[in-house]
């Protein structure tokens, strides 16, 4: 009876998709037939140089706060405050590792006390592997001949992740008990995460000076939601019987805490950390642009000199640093699980071993503080003993890919450009801008239901406001066409590695490498294969992107339980339909966040698309963080990527909760009793 | 491995690792400050982030440091927010300032926190560019009355049906729009977002033989590499941009200056005597900036050979 | 001198009070739930109140007294509100209205502070999903209620030492809870619940969660501390058997409300209404009822010479005696005479159970 009754709503469920599919190629067959006479009526074109009054009014804004910081009490009482305790805790690291201090030419610890005592800490919060890992990742920043460089990175990175844990893990744990705190929290932290960097390094540099403090506290904004957020998710989705028991026994709130819900948290918290160093590392790089010292700055000035061989050796130190900590912190995740339930004889063990350390560590501190061989890193002071190769190696390898696949490239460039993106973006940019809102809406509403109307309404009146409507429908067609790409790439790429472990442990690497890369590092020798365009920009951004997907996709492919599969497989199914009609259904819900997720991904390389041709929103934040006139004109361009941010954000999570609510309706998701 | 094991090797190594100490030299303090230091201090120098200026920045600092004994701190900063700077204190000196005049209201007249030191003796050209293989071929094509007859060659995937005139440096204040609108050419205005995509374009156009015009300037290394030609627009006349809607003639030739903080002028450094003293060739600055660019040497070194070369010119800079 | 481990009192303070006292307690969840009692919604029916208000009253009304060292049973399917009542004896839920006393103390009236004590002193519980900490040691975990009490650490794990052995847990302080089967996690919550020495214990659907021979030691090991120990429990339940098993009395509840309370022979004897009835169809009876539920009235023509029984002897222990013996077995209860039991009356309740 019921699973009858389960069979119509499936039915009826299914016939509602279809229609859904139906009423949203209506809408856009009404577009298109609209758009044929109205074409380039009222598309809010603003010319680049031309300014709106909004524009004009944030540049007075910039100015009077320009004008009042020396006399300002709110500086000498709050920003100064803050940049000078940030700036004393990054020179103090700075003067450990990087810069000469305290009357000497070098810095306190030289490489081999940095090496050593990198590996100690690895091997104690992790294991001998990551001990390992990290001794020979350090070694290779020499190696490169980017000691220096790597070690400033490293300090700003720590400065930056030990002020986000101080703040964030504390916030974290709040917003997992109030919900109060975690409604206000969640929008804050979603503005930080998806508001172009570009656009705030400039008023940073206003409010907190130019020097470390800026690099630090740019790095912070960005790099601060994973850990709040994370520790939030980790301290709610703690066991309700675990918290009740404790409850019954009369804990009070702060030893349910301590005792109960941090310890039970603990391995999501570290997840969470590990998500911020992350985020620091690669917001470091870019923080070169405000004189943040390190490896960003090797990056930045090969960029000026197309230099893609230097530019590729020094983005490689920054991916093994991404590399080591991950593997560090995520081994000492996995440690929270093993370190409780370890022998005596093992543990003590392990204490001889930590002691042995400790003591090879001391021995390498003491070496590194006195004598030069222990303090310069050895090697030619260019290039090191390695970088000078590899960045060689690398220049000639990309003049040839660039010298013998151009025709290729600008093929492929000019059948997406003229194929996909011109109808595309004229179809998007050239209509009235009410037309494109009320699609907009029509659509939302049709995959993601009547709530996210009011939503997606402000977000398209603030874009209008903004007066970037056109440039914010240029990047929204670009920004459609990338999704579109990392999407494909997710779900083959994916697939594929879902269903093949050799696969799997192939690609991961090389995904977790794009991942951490700098873009910068790779725009010169795209711009050599596609030149400066709009299809550079959505290349770039699918290399940042897709990643993700790929790995999402993966994981859910991977999370279809194998009786299904068994099943299907034994009832006679081919490849092609095990993948169509089990896999990829039951892994809808990581597909749909692959969806989610590539998109937020494209959008935060919008700003580096403006760099390589994208024009739009990412050529206007650029411009606006490098000409005094177009200040106020960038600011509004990155508060409209936050804009598209949002509408596309909340329109495809409600449409994929509508989705799951939908598959649950069906038995289709797992662990959910019937 | 057993505990008497691990200690055993423990102590080995360290044995071993105390042993080196025998031989390596002991890291010295360095001297707290010799005279000449002290009397010049520190020098903040912003540098912009294009190599012409990291090559006058690398001669300045390669002089202070080494003729004056100063400190000095390289600073790599975008232009405004080097501006911003001479407020903060955190910039005492730009030395190679394209116009800017917006800014110099705002810092030198209104806040009156910088003041202007010279020129650079570099003249800054910017205009409208088509690699050489081209002018070559198609000599004509460098006066604008004939950029029409090829708009169709120019066009690209991203020019919506018209010729493409590359755009580069966001940095830059340009009137490329006004230009095409008023010149009524056949062209779209296409934005490359950066020097290095526009470097690019240029290079890979002159490789490939593939039509290109774009914006461009010199002093630039780059013209070391590929000698880009300028197309001629109507020529600049004083007070022919006055209204940046009505533009319709070749960008002023800029005289490239330097821009000091109030507060460094006033200082009486030998090293502000130095930057107020300094002017060389744009084919002096051609060669540093190549020797960084090409060559890759390390600025210092770049400095140092210029220097070595160039006693004569810099030996005036350093005159009271 | 240390206080003794389990302290055997039977009887608390206040000698014949009532260990627990429920009196009209309510606990409406939904907006506004304070609105529904005492007002005419209140006796609507749960989809009615539902539909009307959007509120749910997962504890109706609900009156009872538990004595001291009773074990007092509740008895529900899911969504019969049964946890919820629970936790409204502890406060972890609050209850919306009625009076709780514990041993004469308002429960409602008490402050944080003072809830917090009686709960770190006078009761404990045991959930069905054990809710232990798994980053702790089963010993650490028997031994948190102490700590979380403020027990010196020598002390906390001299007492956890002594609990893991009276709850079967020996050689077990060193593993880790997911090293244990889920009999023994249980029997963790257990020693955990047993450490802080309570006067109440509450158990929660303890043993749903297990397999049924295990479930059946558990049982066993409740009805021998409550044997050892005597502490008064409050247990929840779906299973009929178990209550049946532990309860000296049974609470019924079925939409939020109590539908019967009684010995588990009034129960499955005198069913209150169809719905237990229903409920307590498959009771083996003869295991349940005594005798007491199938004599008949004493006729003058009995014979008198027949054995002797007492009227609380089970059916099944009876059969023997009564089927042996040629004339009728009187029924005693009191030393007197309150009935005569026959073969008839015996196979009667067999052979139903037979069918």
């Amino acid at each position: 009876m019921t699973a009858l009754a389960g069979t119509a709503a499936s039915v009826r469920r299914r016939a509602g998709g279809l229609t859904r599919g139906w009423l949203v190629g209506g809408v856009v067959a009404v577009w298109v037939l609209l758009w044929i006479p109205l074409r380039g009526r009222d598309t809010l074109a603003l010319s680049t140089s031309e300014l709106s009054p909004l524009h004009e009014r944030l540049n007075d804004l910039r100015d009077a706060i320009n004008n009042t910081r020396g006399s300002s009490p709110v500086f000498s009482a709050f920003f100064d405050v803050i940049r000078e305790s940030v700036d004393a805790l990054t020179v103090f690291l700075q003067s450990l590792i990087s810069q000469p201090a305290y009357g000497r030419p070098v810095p306190l610890i030289g490489w081999l006390g940095v090496v050593a005592v990198a590996t100690f800490g690895a091997y104690a919060v992790g294991n001998l592997r990551v001990a390992a890992l990290t001794a020979a990742g350090f070694t290779s920043f020499g190696l490169l001949g980017f000691w220096q460089q790597s070690m400033d990175t490293l300090a700003l990175t720590l400065a930056a992740v030990l002020i986000c844990l101080a703040i964030g893990i504390p916030l974290g744990i709040w917003a997992g008990l109030s919900d109060r705190l975690n409604r206000v929290l969640t929008p804050v932290l979603d503005f930080m995460q998806t508001m172009p960097t570009f656009v705030y390094l400039a008023p940073l540099t206003l409010f907190f000076l130019i020097g470390p403090a800026s690099g630090v506290i740019a790095t912070l904004i960005y790099a601060m939601p994973p850990v709040i957020r994370i520790t939030a998710h980790g301290i709610r989705s703690v066991a309700p019987s675990s918290v009740e028991a404790g409850t019954s026994l009369g804990a009070t709130r702060w030893q349910l805490l301590r005792s109960v819900r941090v310890p039970l948290a603990k391995r999501t918290i570290v997840l969470g950390i590990n998500q911020t160093v992350m985020c620091a590392l690669s917001m470091v790089t870019i923080a070169a642009l405000i004189d943040a010292p390190g490896l960003g700055q090797v990056v930045l000035r090969a960029l000026q000199t197309l230099d893609v061989g230097t530019a590729f050796s020094a983005g490689l130190a920054i991916v093994i640093m991404a590399i080591v900590l991950d593997r560090v912190t995520t081994a000492a995740r996995d440690r929270v699980e093993t370190q409780y339930r370890m022998g005596p004889r093992a543990r003590g063990r392990r204490r001889v071993v930590l002691a042995g350390l400790g003591v090879l560590t001391a021995v390498a501190l003491y070496l590194s503080y006195t004598y030069v061989w222990a303090a310069f890193f050895p090697g030619p002071e260019r290039g090191g003993a390695v970088g000078g190769e590899v960045a060689d190696g690398v220049t000639r390898a990309s003049d040839w890919v660039q010298l013998n696949l151009g025709a290729v490239t600008d093929a492929v460039r000019n059948a997406i450009s003229y194929g996909l993106l011109n109808p595309l973006q004229s179809l998007i940019a050239d209509s009235p801008w009410y037309l494109v809102s009320a699609v907009v809406l029509a659509i939302a509403w049709i995959v993601a239901g009547p709530r996210i109307v009011p939503t997606a309404a402000v977000c398209l009146g603030l874009l209008v406001g903004s007066g970037l409507w056109q440039e914010a429908m240029v990047t929204l067609a670009a920004t459609l066409v990338a999704t579109v790409i990392v999407m494909a790439l997710g779900v083959v790429v994916g697939v594929w590695m879902g269903r093949s472990d050799r696969a799997d442990g192939l690609i991961r690497p090389t995904l977790d490498a794009a991942q951490v890369m700098p873009a910068f590092v790779y725009l010169v020798p795209f711009l050599g294969l596609f030149g400066a365009s709009r299809f550079t920009a959505i290349v770039a951004a699918v290399v940042f992107a897709a990643p993700v997907a790929i790995k999402l996709v993966a994981d859910g492919i991977r999370g279809v339980p194998a009786t299904v599969v068994e099943a299907a497989v034994s009832s006679g199914s081919s490849a092609w339909q095990v993948i169509t009609k089990v896999q990829l259904p039951l892994a809808r819900q990581s597909v749909t966040l692959a969806a989610n997720q590539g998109l937020i991904y494209v959008l935060s390389m919008v700003v580096v698309g403006g760099l390589v041709g994208a024009g739009a929103l990412g050529y206007l934040v650029v411009a606006g963080f490098s000409q005094s006139d177009l200040y106020g004109k960038g600011l509004a361009a990155g508060l409209a990527v936050v804009l598209l941010g949002v509408l596309l954000d909340r329109t495809t999570q409600a449409a994929a909760r509508r989705l799951d609510a939908g598959a649950a309706h069906r038995g289709l998701r797992k662990g959910k009793d019937s | 491995m057993s505990n008497v094991v691990i200690g055993r090797f423990v102590a080995v190594l360290t044995v071993g690792a105390l042993a080196l100490t025998a031989c390596g030299s002991k890291i010295e303090d360095t001297p707290s400050g010799t005279t000449s230091r002290a009397a010049c201090g520190t020098v903040n120098i912003a540098v912009n982030p294009w190599v012409g200026y990291q090559a006058d920045a690398a001669v300045i600092a390669y002089l202070a440091t080494n003729e004056l004994g100063c400190t000095v701190n390289k600073k790599n900063l975008t232009e405004e927010v080097s501006w911003q700077g001479f407020g903060t204190g955190a910039v005492d000196v730009v030395l190679e300032n394209w116009g800017h005049d917006d800014l110099k209201k705002t810092y030198i007249e209104q806040q009156g926190v910088a003041v202007e030191y010279g020129s650079t003796g570099n003249k800054g050209i910017i205009g409208w560019y088509v690699p050489p293989w081209l002018a070559q071929e198609y000599p004509d094509i460098t006066d604008w009355n004939n950029l029409n007859k090829y708009a169709d060659k120019f066009k690209t995937s991203e020019s919506g049906g018209k010729g493409q005139l590359l755009l580069g440096d966001p940095s830059f204040v340009t009137n490329d729009e006004a230009l095409v609108k008023n010149l009524k050419l056949d062209f779209k205005v296409v934005y490359a977002g950066s020097e290095t995509a526009l470097i690019q374009a240029f290079r890979t156009a002159e490789q490939q033989k593939q039509w290109m015009i774009g914006y461009f300037y010199e002093p630039q290394w780059f013209l070391n590499e590929v000698k880009l030609v300028h197309v001629n627009l109507p020529p600049y006349t004083a007070g022919c941009d006055a209204d940046p809607a009505k533009v319709a003639c070749d960008y002023a030739p800029y005289d490239l200056d330097k821009i000091v903080s109030k507060k460094f002028a006033d200082s009486g450094s030998p090293a502000a005597a130095l930057v107020k003293n300094f002017q060389w060739t744009n084919d002096h600055q051609n060669s540093v900036a190549l020797d960084i660019a090409v060559n890759k040497l390390s600025d210092d070194d770049a400095a140092k050979k210029w220097v070595d070369a160039n006693r004569d010119v810099w030996q005036a800079w350093l005159k009271n | 001198m240390p206080e003794p481990l389990i302290s055997a009192e039977r009887v608390p303070a206040g000698v014949g009070e009532p260990a627990l006292a429920v009196t009209d307690l309510w606990k409406v969840f939904g907006p506004r739930a304070d609105r529904v009692v005492g007002t005419p919604l209140a006796d609507l029916s749960r989809a009615d109140l539902m539909a009307q208000t959007g509120c749910v009253a997962a504890v109706r009304d609900i009156s009872f007294t538990v004595a001291p060292t009773e074990v007092f049973v509740v008895m529900g399917l899911s969504g019969s509100g049964k946890s919820t009542l629970v936790r409204c004896l502890t406060r972890l839920v609050e209850p919306t209205s009625g009076t709780v006393l514990v041993e004469g103390e308002d429960l409602r009236g008490a402050d944080a502070k003072r809830l917090r004590d009686l709960r770190r002193h006078r009761f404990a519980m045991v959930f069905q999903h054990f809710g232990l900490l798994p980053h702790r040691r089963v010993l650490d975990n028997i031994a948190y209620g102490l700590e979380i009490r403020g027990v010196s650490r020598t002390e906390r794990y001299r007492r956890a030492g002594e609990v893991l052995d009276l709850v079967g847990l020996t050689g077990h302080a060193d593993h880790f809870p997911d090293q244990l089967s889920g009999g023994m996690q249980q029997r963790v919550g257990l020693g955990r619940a047993l450490a802080v020495d309570p006067r109440i214990l509450f158990f929660d659907e303890p043993f749903s969660a297990l397999d049924p021979l295990i479930r059946r030691d558990m049982q066993n090991e409740v009805l021998r501390l409550h044997h050892e120990v005597g502490k008064t429990m409050i247990f929840i339940t779906h299973d009929l058997h178990e209550a049946l098993r532990l309860g000296d009395r049974i609470l019924i509840m079925r939409d939020g409300a109590a539908v019967q309370i009684g010995r588990p022979d009034e129960v499955v004897g005198a069913p209150a209404d169809d719905y237990v009835r229903d409920f307590v169809a498959d009771v083996p009876k003869s295991h349940v009822l005594t005798i007491r539920w199938v004599m008949r009235p004493v006729r003058d023509d009995d014979p008198l010479d027949g054995p002797e029984l007492g009227a609380d002897v089970v059916v099944r222990d009876a059969v023997r005696a009564v089927l042996s013996s040629s004339a009728p077995v009187k029924v005693v209860h009191d030393g007197e005479l309150v009935g005569m039991v026959d073969d008839e009356a015996i196979l009667r309740v067999i052979v139903a159970e037979e069918q």
